[in-house]
């Protein structure tokens, strides 16, 4: 759960994704001096442009942390909605762009006033997907007898440390598919049984929502706590970690938990009460944070979308692991691994920008 | 930046305390480049917590967010606060069934979408070792814009004859027969004509254009429909001229 992938483009404020295409087309990424700064951060040189594994088109994780160190130097754009670098299309022309581009053009347009014919467009990183998930096997199946997961949820490990950019439409097309066979396959063969530990789980759960109903102190809200567990996983577990900055926000969280016992619901209507669906949204995210700082805070080394500040280098004699964190009602989840099974790619060097060629 | 005050009137309605839905007004300071979504959500997380609505991508991708905004039916995501007055009135989409508030039931339009059969109907299986399917950007082309369609069933709140006829297939549901009727890949017209020219569907059209008018994403399902008459015509009388001929 520690691999969080960020995406190098995103518009400031909404997070809204500015496509890889854009920047296949031969749009380039500048700091406020007008310099393609990603020369500076092993993925140059930058001509001839575009080309595949350079420059624009490195990989999401090794473009997200350029923009981190750009921005530490002092060489991004202060803007109300956070730091940006410019990603500029208007050599391209007019033509070119509404052309290949069309839906670029009209969400730069909206939602940022930015006219990419005319003028640059403002992004920054933004938190993009999670590789981590439900463990399942390759036929979607999870741990849990008739349980089954595929998509952003699942992890079947299609996805190492980094991601590829469309990889989700395998993980929903391929292992959609293989889920949804799996379970009509095991719904038509199992003859079903009354399960006595799961229907106590199932009695458990709906009390869960039973005493959200009913609790009336503390008034903590739902979107404040959302707030506050946003602001510290940024900080704390973002495209840069520390040990201390893990920490830091595991305790914070702690006490997000905490403090989630005292939500009160204002809806107390049994139709559509999106109150109560997004209190229990905000438990599975105090879980999932928790996974991901400890599993983040146990892995002392650097690896894809897991950038420790304090451990720089890979170490695939300690870490070419899965982590893989079990939940611990009202705490920090447990952690151990399991041994990354290679069969046809060899871990490697990781080199960009053509300097290997 | 610079905040300005916006008067949000809501349409609410829950089905175990209300007897009809009811206006409830909302102040809320917005900022310059917000859209009606951001004023809801501040609604929701700073006002009022029971108000209860569909959102999820703001990127004008998911198709959940589409309300009724100042009578016209339109994503919240992609609606500006700056292109409104200072009074903005929200309801669900007109033409549904409310369930709550702002969300409303749309059991009717899943049940057409299917119904039309929008998936691939191959002339015959092909196994995975025989390789790809090959389109031509130039096949691909001729029913790429039909494929833009989000389900955002705005065409449904703005179409007149779905307001008159909920038996109408309508708008959203018509267009996705003719992408997949488009298809190079595809040779299940017959099977859908069922649905397409029964006294549901094409026929019911009046071409009044108010669905592509709305659409968000220029899908222009009346043009769709407009074709597939034309397509089906010609069906009609190509069988009366050869009637052992394969549709």
């Amino acid at each position: 759960m520690e691999f969080v992938q960020y995406h190098p483009t995103g518009l400031p404020g909404t997070g809204i994704l500015i496509t890889e295409g854009s920047r296949g087309e031969g749009g380039i990424l500048v700091n406020k001096d007008g310099y393609r700064y990603l020369q500076d951060y092993g993925l140059g040189p930058p001509d001839p442009w575009p080309r595949n594994k350079a420059m624009e088109l490195g990989p999401r994780d090794r473009l997200s942390q350029a923009f981190w160190h750009e921005n530490q130097k002092g060489r991004t754009i202060d803007t109300p909605h956070g730091d940006v670098v410019h990603l500029d299309l208007r050599h391209l022309g007019e033509k070119r762009i509404d052309e290949c581009l069309p839906m670029i053009r009209d969400l730069a347009t909206s939602y940022v006033g930015v006219d990419p014919v005319h003028a640059p467009i403002p992004v920054r990183p933004v938190v993009h997907y999670t590789m981590g998930g439900i463990d399942t096997d390759i036929d979607a199946k999870t741990r849990i007898e008739g349980l089954f997961a595929a998509g952003e949820c699942a992890c079947v490990s299609i996805n190492g440390a980094n991601r590829l950019g469309s990889n989700s439409l395998t993980e929903l097309l391929v292992f959609g598919a293989r889920a949804g066979l799996g379970a009509a396959r095991l719904a038509e063969a199992e003859v079903s049984h009354a399960d006595e530990a799961a229907i106590r789980e199932q009695a458990a759960a709906g009390d869960r929502v039973g005493r959200l109903f009913r609790n009336t102190g503390g008034g903590e809200s739902v979107a404040g706590l959302r707030r506050e567990m946003n602001a510290t996983m940024e900080s704390g577990a973002g495209i840069y970690r520390t040990e201390e900055s893990l920490s830091r926000s595991c305790a914070v969280m702690n006490d997000i938990r905490r403090r989630y016992a005292d939500v009160v619901l204002e809806d107390k209507s049994n139709v559509y009460n999106t109150d109560l669906i997004q209190a229990l949204e905000l438990d599975a995210m105090i879980d999932i944070a928790g996974a991901v700082i400890v599993s983040a805070l146990a892995r002392r080394e650097s690896r894809g979308a897991h950038q420790r500040l304090d451990h720089e280098r890979r170490d695939d004699e300690a870490y070419l692991k899965h982590s893989l964190a079990h939940y611990v009602a009202g705490e920090d989840p447990t952690i151990d691994y399991r041994d990354v099974v290679i069969t046809r790619s060899e871990p490697g060097e990781r080199v960009y920008g053509g300097a290997h060629k | 930046m610079n905040e300005r005050h916006v008067d949000l009137e809501i349409l609410r309605y829950d089905p175990e305390t209300d007897e009809e839905p009811a206006f409830q007004t909302y102040r809320v300071p917005c900022q310059e480049d917000w859209v009606v979504l951001d004023a809801v959500n501040y609604v929701k997380d700073v006002l009022d917590r029971t108000l209860s609505y569909r959102w999820s991508c703001h990127m004008a991708v998911c198709g959940s967010c589409g309300m009724m905004i100042n009578g016209e039916p339109m994503l919240s995501c992609k609606a500006f606060v700056r292109d409104m007055p200072d009074r903005i009135r929200i309801e669900p989409l007109a033409n549904f069934p409310i369930e709550r508030d702002l969300v409303v039931v749309t059991d009717d339009f899943m049940d057409k979408l299917a119904s039309v059969k929008p998936y691939l109907i191959p002339r015959e299986e092909k196994a995975i070792e025989d390789g790809a399917h090959v389109q031509t950007p130039a096949q691909l082309k001729k029913f790429k814009q039909y494929t833009l369609c989000i389900n955002c069933t705005l065409c449904y709140a703005a179409c007149p004859q779905y307001a008159h006829d909920q038996n109408f297939t309508g708008p959203a549901a018509l267009a996705l027969a003719h992408r997949y009727n488009l298809d190079s890949q595809d040779v299940g017209r017959g099977a859908r004509e069922d649905v397409v020219a029964s006294n549901a569907g094409i026929w019911e059209c009046s071409f009044v254009g108010a669905c592509s008018d709305v659409c968000p994403h220029e899908v222009d399902p009346a043009g769709a429909i407009q074709q597939t008459k034309i397509a089906s015509t010609v069906d009609y009388f190509m069988g009366l001229l050869t009637p052992e001929r394969d549709r």
